[in-house]
């Protein structure tokens, strides 16, 4: 086979594998029969397109095979006889196009926002949207969330009976449920880019690749839900987050502090379709958190350095976050960014204010951001024993590392 | 698709006067709603824990205890056998259920195949 149609297929996957299965379930109701049917429709297009070349339309060849097969099977189980009725009666439909103004929703916005029904569990509910959606591989899945195979294996089975047994209704939800969902399904997505985002420092390639496929399946639903700016805020939080990948671990594979990235190593394309995303969500008038948190991290993306950095406008960003949906770390951040623009003490008042509350106690960054607000108060001796508090809470050998060098910094002599 | 409404709250739930004074019109109103709808088939509150009595048959020997089957802190209060197009109508059923508000309702699908 030559390279380029194996490239076509690989890439073919990529892009349909999501809309195959969702149309799939949403002709024929079985997950199981739908995934197979797809699997045997890429395998169908590995024969004979090196042989008939790529399609024009390789969405629309793999859904009518794969259609076809799943017609086939059911036709040979007496059994599902009824089932057949249903599927025959649908006109054989082509792929919907891009400017589709008929009315038909994208499939995978239907089965996006069943894997992440809240009457799942939520592990479920990840795994469920990496498999159907993403086409990632029980094994890939296990490997993505450090489970045995069979372990992940039993969940998908058992996401999937729960679908079939409760009840859940394969479809975009009504109106009057829709924005607690989108929420939902947003939550499940950036847990899928924190999974790859915090594997950044491993080896794990597959790990690494869930920040790929969370910024894939998020673009997706950009693109079928236009209109909702908190879908588009996640894109744009993701795209910024992850333009600073390749700056976040150094050569000894600990993690790179923000402001001692170099950020010559950023992506400023992703940069500036993060920004651009951001501001199409902005301009709807509807603020929430993930609009908020992208709007803070496109302050630091398009800032030149750490001290040309809008911290006043950074902090006020995390005043309004936290208004929305309070957190003692939300707070915590805010008072590093007061810190930054209206000097150490007044950073140090509100690291306080959040000690006294009894929140986040065993937190070690709490104790950590303290020491280095002391430290550039010139209270060295208090700044030493702060950082000493925070390596105690330290729970990696990297945390700990960083924490031994601020500790020397802060005890040297010189 | 049929669904049992497990009603389960703590017996002794504190409720102030202004909680205990809306249940009761809570309760009629929920019934008028999910038997207009002809949602309802069969439903009752249920006597508390203490008048339960656990059989079990272990070894030939019919074992009887007082008591519930299991000790939790929420015990069921009452049930319910609903019926309706998908679970996001079962959920919206038991939300609105008035023992929601401070007790849980377990929404269980009947086995069916």
């Amino acid at each position: 086979m030559t390279p380029d149609v194996g490239e076509a297929v690989a890439g073919a996957f990529r892009e349909e594998w999501g809309r195959v299965v969702a149309a799939l379930i949403g002709t024929t109701g079985d997950w199981d029969l739908a995934e197979e049917c797809a699997q045997e429709a890429f395998a169908s297009a590995l024969k004979t397109w090196p042989r008939d070349g790529v399609p024009r339309r390789p969405g629309a060849w793999l859904t009518t095979v794969a259609r076809n097969r799943a017609l086939d099977r059911l036709r040979r189980s007496a059994a599902e006889a009824a089932k057949l009725r249903e599927v025959a009666a649908l006109a054989p439909a082509g792929e919907p196009g891009p400017d589709d103004d008929s009315g038909i929703r994208d499939d995978r916005l239907r089965l996006m926002f069943t894997c992440c029904h809240p009457a799942l569990p939520l592990e479920a509910r990840v795994a469920l949207t990496l498999r159907t959606l993403a086409g990632l591989s029980t094994a890939e899945i296990a490997r993505a969330f450090l489970v045995p195979e069979a372990t992940m294996a039993k969940r998908l089975v058992r996401a999937k009976n729960k679908i079939r047994h409760a009840g859940i209704p394969y479809r975009v939800p009504p109106a009057h449920l829709l924005p607690e969902r989108v929420v939902g399904v947003l939550a499940v997505l950036y847990l899928l880019f924190n999974e790859g985002y915090a594997a950044s420092a491993g080896a794990d390639l597959v790990r690494q690749g869930l920040c790929a496929e969370a910024i894939r399946l998020g673009r997706a639903m950009a693109g079928l839900m236009p209109d909702e700016p908190e879908v588009l805020g996640l894109l744009a939080l993701m795209l910024l987050h992850n333009a600073r990948r390749a700056a976040r671990v150094d050569a000894a594979g600990d993690l790179v502090t923000l402001e001692d990235q170099d950020r010559d190593r950023w992506d400023r394309a992703a940069i500036d379709e993060g920004a651009g995303v951001l501001d199409a969500a902005l301009r709807r008038g509807r603020p929430g958190p993930y609009q908020l948190q992208a709007a803070i991290a496109a302050c630091h993306a398009t800032a030149p350095d750490t001290a040309a950095t809008d911290w006043a406008q950074i902090a006020l960003l995390y005043r309004r976050l936290g208004q929305l949906t309070p957190s003692p770390v939300i707070e915590l951040n805010r008072a590093v960014a007061v810190a930054m623009a209206e000097g150490p003490a007044a950073g140090l008042a509100l690291v306080a204010a959040i000690e006294d509350s009894g929140a986040l106690a065993g937190y070690y960054l709490l104790p950590a951001t303290r020491a280095d607000l002391l430290r550039r108060l010139g209270r060295r001796p208090e700044a030493a024993a702060s950082y000493r508090a925070a390596r105690d809470l330290a729970a990696t050998d990297a945390e700990r590392r960083y924490l031994d060098r601020r500790l020397s910094e802060a005890t040297d002599p010189a | 698709m049929k669904y049992m409404l497990l009603i389960c709250a703590e017996e002794n739930a504190e409720l102030n006067a202004e909680e205990q004074a809306e249940i009761e019109p809570a309760m009629d109103a929920w019934l008028k709603d999910v038997d207009g709808r002809g949602a309802r088939l069969l439903g009752s509150q249920l006597r508390p824990v203490s008048d339960a009595t656990t059989v079990r048959m272990r070894g030939g020997d019919v074992l009887v205890a007082d008591g519930p089957f299991a000790e939790t802190k929420e015990q069921i209060a009452g049930f319910d056998v609903i019926e309706c197009a998908d679970l996001d109508e079962a959920i919206d059923v038991a939300s609105r259920h008035p023992v929601a508000r401070f007790g849980s309702i377990e929404v269980r699908p009947f086995w069916t195949e």
